[in-house]
């Protein structure tokens, strides 16, 4: 079956220079399951590089491709990717050129996702690993319940700015909004719940904007080594935005922190 | 501030009998207990007694007796001890009041207002000793029409079957998570699981990473609001996925495994830092309609590659036979319906004994439902929330469920007795704590073999039962209501059960 899937596409040589050779697959017409059953089959014939084409609301793509080998494959996506893009991602890599819809990065393990475009609601839901970097805005509900173990930190850099509930019961990993497009961030209920992790705000946030369990302070040193290091993993994956390293890095950044890693400890009684 | 509250037990110590030998003190993590090394004796704190009554049984004299105080607040039918009490305690805290295991409170059970028939005569009854009986269930979706042909006398199923469990008797366990359990209850149910041929749910704290390939093969591995420790690994490890959207002890909220059961190993296995309260939000952010239900189950089937049966776990509430319905239609396997009596690890009081309905009306609603509709094929039932024993089960399955989840029942035959402080951390019987002083009394051989045990007499008696009423095979009781009546049931309720009354 791999081998019939494979016949339908042609294989060209990378030019990455990586020396491997990435598989065309044309979406069009194909549907969801269809299109992931290919891509399955494919990364279990060898291929470790597959670039698709035309690809217009198929959801889930890099879902079905954990391994018990953990084999791992880069995936380059012309179109516009469906919903849950991403989910459950066991490591893979996948870059979007254009814009995703809601639930990139659903529940995402490892591995790094970049959107050369706007994503949708539900950015980053409960991710706990690997990295996420969207170019333009996202919608509502971004980095809810984000969390983090020991080094095992999920990290996501927005370009633009979010709408309302971003970061709520975060739980861990690093946030980075960037507000680059020139408007101001209006989202409210930002951290409602959080009780673990980092959002980084890059411009002023209101305090009618926050949940009442976050508390903002102005960056120090080692929270300008984290924005450095991730600002510039950000800029080199966009190398079509024309502001440097060190204009960004210039601005007014903020941290937004949980004020208790144990928010609802009083709550209770016997 | 000084409390108005009484305690609730009181703790009598045979003077004559008691040997000094601290046991009981060591026993109680409570602190009930102390040693008095002046007067030689020990000394009781009737205040920080739950009555979970681990004292009593582990004294090696038979000293110790506790039992409910028998001082009283004037006797009042509206204003009970218990309402006057949470309200004193409420006024000294301000707090929400929390509690643990299920509902307490007297709402009709209606398994003990129904009966079973049995054959006399004219249907021969079958005797399980001699005759084989047939309890094996398969749980997810089944073909609207099976095509099969025949070779040489093998037959061989030609429509594609959709990914079922097969479980050798109906009983599973009820899902409860590493973290509000101690790991040897954890440890223990699933060891018990695969011993006897069924399935432990491993609840929303993850599966340890040890676990995952001996036990692999017998656990329900749940995706539950809080998403914690979920990774494709763990999906693929087991052999179906739960998504909890509700519990029958809370339905409609989320949970809050305190900081103080966030260890090291828990933390490692949610994938959170240790001493973070572990938040699982009332909803799944990520679902807030049938359709992103159903993006859910897809995105999960994906993350399985087809191969596992996805389950999905609601409260049964006032309406959720409709939801139930759009439940099958976005493309779950099974069904896991909790009732009003289901237990939990914390909730607070006044959701768990005042929301949900009773587990036997439920079943009954959803079978009905699903067969007017016609898709009852397309998920299988596991109903849960208050199966005390074998007969609870087998009048579940003639309601119309495919099977049960056990919860309560399974923590007692471990040694629960049900003293709902397992929000504590204080589990004696050390099974609803981290404390290695205490889950280290729980042996994880004894523990299965008391859960392996129970299976296997209510699998005994769900046989006999069964082959009194001249049946052999479980799947003929299923949905197979002529085989029950009411006993001191109204009308409305014989007609939500789908039942007559007994006598008709």
């Amino acid at each position: 079956m791999a081998r019939a899937a494979a016949s339908q596409t042609s294989i060209e040589a990378d030019h990455a220079g990586d020396g491997l050779a990435a598989v065309e697959v044309d979406a069009t017409g194909i549907q969801t399951k269809e299109l992931n059953d290919r891509l399955r089959e494919l990364m279990l014939s060898g291929v470790r590089k597959v670039n698709i084409r035309n690809v217009c609301g198929q959801r889930y793509i890099g879902t079905r491709l954990y391994t018990p080998e953990h084999i791992k494959m880069d995936i380059e996506i012309f179109g516009t990717p469906g919903n849950d893009l991403a989910a459950f991602l066991y490591g893979h890599k996948i870059i979007v050129h254009g814009n995703a819809q809601d639930g990139v990065g659903n529940t995402m393990d490892g591995g790094e996702i970049v959107v050369e475009g706007r994503a949708g609601d539900v950015l980053a839901f409960s991710m706990r690993g690997g990295e996420i970097y969207v170019r333009d805005n996202c919608g509502y509900r971004t980095a809810l319940h984000m969390k983090e173990y020991e080094d095992k930190k999920p990290v996501l850099v927005v370009g633009g700015c979010t709408q309302d509930f971003l970061g709520e019961y975060m739980a861990g990993g690093i946030v980075v909004i960037l507000n680059l497009l020139g408007q101001a961030n209006k989202a409210s209920f930002i951290g409602t719940g959080m009780h673990g992790g980092v959002i980084y705000m890059r411009g002023k946030v209101e305090p009618h904007q926050l949940g009442g369990q976050v508390e903002v302070s102005p960056i120090d040193e080692a929270d300008r080594a984290v924005l450095d290091r991730y600002v510039s993993r950000f800029l080199e994956r966009f190398p079509e935005i024309c502001l440097s390293q060190k204009e960004i890095m210039q601005s007014q950044f903020y941290r937004l922190k949980p004020k208790s890693k144990r928010p609802y400890s009083n709550l209770y009684t016997y | 501030m000084k409390s108005f509250v009484f305690p609730e037990f009181q703790i009598i110590r045979d003077e004559e009998k008691c040997g000094q030998c601290r046991g009981c003190e060591r026993q109680c993590a409570f602190g009930t207990h102390t040693y008095d090394p002046v007067a030689d004796r020990l000394i009781s704190d009737n205040y920080k007694c739950v009555g979970c009554q681990r004292c009593v049984i582990f004294c090696p004299k038979d000293a110790i007796e506790v039992r409910p105080t028998p001082s009283f607040y004037r006797p009042n039918a509206s204003w009970s001890r218990e309402k006057l009490e949470d309200l004193k305690k409420q006024a000294e805290t301000g707090g929400v009041i929390l509690t643990g295991s299920g509902n307490d409170k007297p709402f009709r059970i209606y398994w003990d207002h129904i009966v079973l028939n049995a054959s006399q005569v004219t249907n021969p009854s079958i005797d399980p000793l001699r005759e084989p009986m047939e309890l094996r269930t398969f749980l997810g979706a089944k073909p609207d029409l099976m095509d099969i042909s025949v070779k040489d006398g093998d037959v061989e199923i030609k429509t594609s079957l959709s990914p079922n469990l097969v479980v050798q008797t109906p009983i599973l366990f009820s899902a409860m998570s590493y973290g509000a359990i101690s790991y040897n209850a954890f440890r223990a149910l699933a060891t018990a699981a695969c011993k006897s041929g069924t399935y432990f749910n491993t609840g929303e704290g993850g599966l340890p990473l040890e676990m995952r390939e001996e036990f692999g093969r017998c656990a329900i591995v749940q995706v539950a609001s809080g998403r914690f420790g979920i990774d494709a690994e763990y999906l693929n490890c087991a052999q179906a996925v739960e998504i909890k959207v509700g519990q029958g002890a809370k339905p409609g909220i989320g949970g809050h495994l305190p900081g103080e059961k966030v260890s090291a190993a828990v933390a490692k296995t949610r994938m959170i830092p240790m001493g973070t309260d572990a938040i699982s939000p009332a909803p799944h952010h990520d679902i807030y309609s049938i359709e992103d239900l159903a993006m859910l189950i897809s995105a999960l089937k994906e993350a399985t590659n087809y191969e596992k049966p996805i389950s999905v776990k609601i409260a049964a509430v006032h309406n959720f036979a409709a939801i139930a319905s759009g439940i099958v239609r976005a493309g779950a396997d099974i069904i896991a319906i909790d009732g009003l009596r289901g237990g939990t690890g914390t909730a607070p009081k006044a959701i768990r004994d005042n929301v949900g309905i009773p587990i036997e009306l439920a079943i009954s609603s959803l079978d009905r439902r699903l067969r007017n509709e016609g898709i009852r094929n397309k998920c299988s039932i596991i109903a849960a929330g208050g199966i005390r024993c074998s007969s609870d089960v087998i009048k579940a399955i003639a309601l119309g469920a495919d099977a049960v989840y056990i919860g309560s029942a399974a923590l007692i035959a471990m040694g629960c007795t049900l003293c709902q402080k397992c929000f504590s951390n204080k589990c004696n019987w050390g099974i609803c704590t981290q404390d290695p002083r205490l889950s280290g009394r729980l042996n994880v051989d004894i523990a299965s073999q008391r859960l392996s045990n129970l299976l296997s007499a209510w699998s005994h008696e769900i046989s006999e039962m069964l082959g009194g009423m001249g049946i052999n095979a479980l799947e003929s009781l299923r949905g197979n209501r002529d085989h029950l009546r009411g006993v001191g049931l109204y009308e409305w309720e014989l007609d939500v059960l789908g039942i007559k009354g007994a006598g008709e």
